[in-house]
């Protein structure tokens, strides 16, 4: 194996793992969230859409981390 | 509801046959007709799977100027041609009581204007400009994005690695290569497009232009509304808790510039890789739901940026008003 194929190797396995367990994280704080709205709504349905407002913004928040996750698998891969 | 779970499974069903809890008749015979066609249509019509490209495909450049055209800058000047168009069609024969296309757009507008008014309260009406622009522009980007055409006509070029052989068709007199799905051996020439349209939002470029402007003008609103008191946010020597927070303001301030880009591009562009591959892997079928998805996403999107924005706005115009601010 020449040693350009195993920076290759290692690039590719190094962007897969930062965006594999960048993921975790945010998965588990979306779910949170969208279980905490639907309980939310479940019991006060006359405040729907501003229970799902906030939702969104939350799940935006949470998100943002997963994004920088794949930041890092981009840069990784590419540069 | 066996119907709907039919819908469901239809991805991950594979040549094994039935998964437990199908197991009506009808909907065997469905999941057999799909796998066939599935499997014809992958071994007949193969698709080419585009090269996946982070930087836009320049497309030409004004020789004057110096100024490389990209595929990402065209489809964002169609999007602007599509708005500007449509402003000029809807509002050049205003009526008191609307009707058709105003009816609509009179409407669209009503509901932006009473979500920005209900977010920033008496200070929407002045947000709202700013805030609905950016809305709509990555609306109709996101979604003209998905219309064909975008990502699959362009120039060939040869690949750099792998790539695909090249038929040349005649249509009209006019010559035409279409890319084939068969991929080239190991020393032969392969070729790939470099489409003349690219969705906007998969340009870096068009993400951080647009969280420029929300957060350059997010300080701007925040200035006019508490004046020069507005940075005592980012410099306070009132207490020794202001200079740590301080600091921490500054960065949270360019963070929203960073995670505002990355999230546009990072949604549209896998959005569109997601596109491709799934096209590639199995053809026509099993795009066709996740064009759905893909629509819903470009909506998500264009909804997300503006109401961070008009949050942002809103929270920069109120003093000490920074507890709930994370980025």
């Amino acid at each position: 194996m020449a040693p350009g194929d195993l920076i290759e190797f290692g690039k590719l396995l190094g962007a897969g793992i930062a965006m594999g367990f960048g993921a975790i994280g945010p998965g588990i704080g979306i779910g949170l969230l969208g279980a905490g709205a639907m309980q939310a709504i479940g019991r006060n349905p006359e405040a729907t859409g501003q229970i799902q407002t906030n939702m969104i913004l939350g799940i935006v928040f949470a998100e943002a981390v997963a994004i920088y996750a794949l930041v890092a698998a981009l840069i990784i891969k590419f540069v | 509801m066996d119907e709907l779970m039919s819908d469901a499974m239809e991805p991950v069903m594979g040549e094994e046959g039935c998964l437990p809890g199908c197991m009506t008749g009808k909907g065997c015979l469905i999941y057999i007709v799909v796998v066939v066609i599935a499997a014809f249509l992958t071994s007949k019509f193969p698709v080419a799977l585009p090269e996946i490209a982070l930087p836009a495909e320049p497309v030409f450049t004004l020789p004057a100027l110096g100024f490389t055209v990209t595929n990402t800058l065209l489809a964002t000047w169609l999007t602007m041609l599509i708005l500007i168009v449509g402003s000029i069609l809807v509002t050049r024969n205003l009526k008191m009581v609307p009707g058709g296309l105003q009816n609509l757009v009179e409407w669209g507008m009503g509901v932006l204007l009473g979500l920005t008014e209900s977010v920033a309260s008496e200070r929407g009406r002045k947000f709202f400009p700013l805030v609905a622009t950016i809305f709509i522009f990555l609306l109709i980007s996101n979604w003209t994005g998905l219309l064909p055409g975008f990502a699959t006509v362009g120039t060939i070029h040869e690949a750099h690695h792998g790539g695909y052989e090249v038929q040349q068709i005649s249509v009209l007199g006019a010559n035409i290569n279409l890319l084939q799905g068969q991929e080239v051996g190991e020393h032969e020439t392969g070729f790939t497009v470099f489409s003349f349209l690219r969705s906007a939002a998969t340009d870096l470029n068009t993400g951080l232009a647009l969280a420029l402007i929300s957060v350059v003008m997010t300080q701007v609103v925040g200035v006019q509304a508490q004046g020069l008191r507005y940075f005592s946010k980012f410099l306070s020597f009132k207490d020794v808790m202001g200079l740590i927070v301080g600091p921490l303001e500054l960065v949270s301030e360019l963070g929203k510039i960073i995670s505002f880009t990355f999230r546009l591009f990072g949604n549209i562009f896998a959005g569109e890789v997601l596109l491709a591959v799934l096209a590639f892997i199995i053809p026509y079928l099993v795009s066709v739901p996740f064009m759905g998805l893909e629509l819903f996403v470009g909506l998500m999107q264009a909804f997300v940026f503006a109401m961070l924005t008009l949050v942002f706005m809103s929270m920069a115009t109120v003093g000490h008003g920074s507890e709930g601010e994370e980025h």
